[in-house]
């Protein structure tokens, strides 16, 4: 069964599922769109034709069990990993598969890591101002001093992500989830209109997770965010449409509650 | 609260700048007054000897500058910038060979004596041009510059990193090392280029030239240091911080590592090539064993010794690790390179901040860059 089938077949209230995948409309409505990606590592599919749509300014959760294909789909959507086939189109227009992981990042797509990456022997600031949205170039950087404005900014995201008393500090004693909160207030910084946030709460304490949330709620809308996450009550908590990946392709799509019932998706995550 | 960036991408304070300046003015004051107005056997006389071996060290410490703000900061660990170092070495030696003229042993008036001896009947075409001083300074320049560029291109572009990295640069340097060993490459083979005269007419062997040179080196050193200084205080220098801890971050956030890479790398190269164009007239002679890989791990040492990713350690271990060589191959040769060994063992194991991690560790805090903002922002909690 194809994908669109399987989409039309289980939830044909959708607005989505009406609309035929394998046809670009306006960019506004595919900010991100994978068509037919395969990847595969000696033979092993990863990613098995896999397409996906996600409009702009919405919040996206992707869950599946492990070996799904979840990170190997971010890893091809910015530029760590090319497919074997299929495109991936950022806004309709530009093929990514054709980018490097740079190039793709100052279009406008941030990716926060499974593990927590940020620079441990830099502050917090100096880790928001690298992430400050400026010309990347090695003179460009040589030349580059801070204004106030920017200053003003990059203090504003430390209050926003809640870091503002370890501005000082050095980022590699911040915790686990405030670790998370930094990297994911870089992806800001650095402007980016697609975010890609893999396991965002993994790690975090429950308080933690909550903070995240709602840190994530505020950005939809806003930006269009595709989240990766195991945990089940943070994905319910963000309350967004869900894409269930298995063995390199989509599922079964929808709300959250629609896809828990989908007796293929509790056959997956429980096994045979 | 004072900007934290404003600390950072200060060139120097206030006490840096006199520091810096003292102990600048001190070498170029105090060396030369020593050893020219000092009357002999006064005990505060700088012998002769002693002065072309300060300006040795002074080119060292150089070339441990350019090494740290590789290895330092953007984390990549050169094993073969000897070979920098020597290219920048065999144009300023091209360049003395020329200058010699007819006061060679067989008196060819534009050959050097070894082309003349191995039966040579007209000068190589890359030759031309290092009879004049600007050409030559270009090529200290350009030809350790370009080759490092060119290297430095393919490999970070292909993501060659740690390991992999010094071993290519090891090859790089010793592949060098066999070129330069061979009579028909044209640049004196195993004897290298040697018995100078002059260097823009003044004689090299001269007291008053060999003080010049000594301070021409404190200047460039010094230089060396701010221009270092300038890129790692800079936002470029934090890439390169970034690039050291978490390169794929880095590439995330929509910054070339290449290019980071290879300005830093170039940069190096050309500083190590000015180092050993200065180098050379001091020592009067340069040939291959130059290139040996040997001396480019002894050059790592010394920035480990002194402590990387501070630059001024690379400066002390430059100067600490070559006071201990020239003392103990002179006292007792056998043992300096077990020595060189267990050092390195030593500062790996208990110092890993080398000399100038020191006072941290005395204070018993881990980190101390952090330390006078950590605790500003302890105090600001309380």
């Amino acid at each position: 069964m194809t994908e669109a089938a399987a989409i039309a077949a289980h939830e044909p209230a959708a607005p989505h599922a009406a609309r035929p995948l394998n046809q670009p409309t306006a960019a506004d409505d595919q900010h991100l769109y994978l068509d037919g990606v395969t990847v595969s590592f000696d033979g092993f599919k990863a990613l098995n034709e896999l397409s996906l749509v996600v409009a702009k300014g919405e919040l996206r959760c992707i869950i599946g069990p492990n070996g799904a294909g979840k990170t190997t789909m971010m890893d091809v959507v910015t530029g760590k990993t090319r497919p074997d086939a299929g495109k991936v189109f950022y806004q309709g227009r530009v093929d990514l598969t054709r980018l490097d992981e740079a190039q793709i990042a100052n279009l406008g797509i941030g990716r926060k890591f499974q593990k927590p990456t940020v620079f441990e022997n830099l502050t917090a600031f100096e880790n928001l101002e690298l992430a400050l949205k400026n010309p990347r170039g090695a003179w460009a950087a040589l030349a580059a001093r801070l204004k106030p404005a920017q200053i003003g900014r990059i203090d504003a995201m430390l209050e926003r992500i809640g870091l503002a008393d370890k501005r000082f500090g050095p980022a590699g004693a911040l915790s686990h989830g405030q670790k998370q909160w930094l990297e994911i207030g870089m992806l800001l910084m650095q402007d980016a209109q697609l975010l890609l946030l893999d396991e965002p709460v993994a790690g975090m304490t429950d308080h933690e997770t909550e903070a995240t949330a709602t840190l994530v709620l505020s950005l939809a809308g806003e930006r269009t965010v595709v989240v990766v996450e195991h945990d089940m009550e943070f994905v319910r908590s963000l309350g967004a449409r869900v894409t269930v990946l298995h063995e390199g392709s989509v599922l079964a799509e929808g709300s959250i509650d629609h896809v828990q019932a989908d007796r293929r998706v509790v056959e997956v995550y429980l096994g045979r | 609260m004072t900007p934290l960036h404003s600390a950072l991408s200060r060139l120097l304070d206030g006490k840096g700048w006199i520091v810096l300046g003292g102990l600048v003015l001190a070498a170029v004051v105090l060396v030369p007054a020593l050893n020219l107005a000092a009357p002999p056997g006064s005990p505060f006389r700088i012998p002769d000897y002693m002065v072309p071996l300060l300006g040795k060290y002074a080119c060292y410490a150089m070339l441990a500058l350019a090494l740290d703000l590789v290895w330092g900061y953007a984390g990549i660990l050169s094993l073969g910038h000897g070979a920098f170092f020597a290219l920048g070495g065999y144009c300023m030696g091209m360049y003395l060979m020329r200058q010699v003229g007819t006061r060679g042993v067989y008196g060819h008036p534009v050959l050097p004596d070894f082309m003349v001896f191995l039966n040579w009947k007209e000068l190589p075409f890359y030759w031309y041009g290092f009879d004049m001083f600007w050409y030559a300074a270009a090529m200290i320049v350009l030809v350790p510059g370009v080759l490092a560029f060119v290297f430095g291109f393919l490999a970070f572009r292909s993501r060659v990193t740690g390991v992999y990295l010094s071993i290519i640069t090891q090859a790089l340097t010793f592949a060098m090392m066999l070129g330069f060993f061979r009579n028909d490459f044209g640049f004196g083979g195993n004897n290298g280029l040697t018995d100078f005269k002059e260097i823009l007419g003044f004689d090299v062997q001269a007291r008053t030239t060999r003080v010049g040179l000594f301070v021409i080196s404190v200047l460039a050193l010094a230089l060396t240091f701010l221009i270092c200084r300038f890129v790692v205080t800079s936002k470029l220098g934090r890439v390169m911080l970034a690039l050291r801890d978490a390169e794929g971050r880095v590439r995330f956030l929509g910054y070339s590592v290449t290019m980071a890479k290879l300005f830093a790398f170039t940069l190096s190269a050309v500083l190590a090539g000015v180092a050993g164009a200065l180098y050379v007239p001091q020592v009067g002679i340069i040939n291959p064993s130059e290139y040996s890989p040997a001396n480019s791990i002894e050059m790592a040492i010394w920035v480990a010794v002194g402590g990387r990713g501070t630059l001024y350690g690379a400066v002390l271990g430059a100067f600490a690790v070559n006071f201990a060589k020239t003392w103990l191959t002179g006292a007792a040769p056998e043992v300096w390179l077990f020595f060189l060994g267990l050092l390195f063992i030593v500062v790996t194991l208990f110092m890993p901040k080398g000399l100038a991690g020191l006072r941290g560790q005395w204070r018993g805090t881990r980190k101390p860059r952090f330390t006078a903002r950590r605790r500003a922002a302890e105090a600001g909690d309380d």
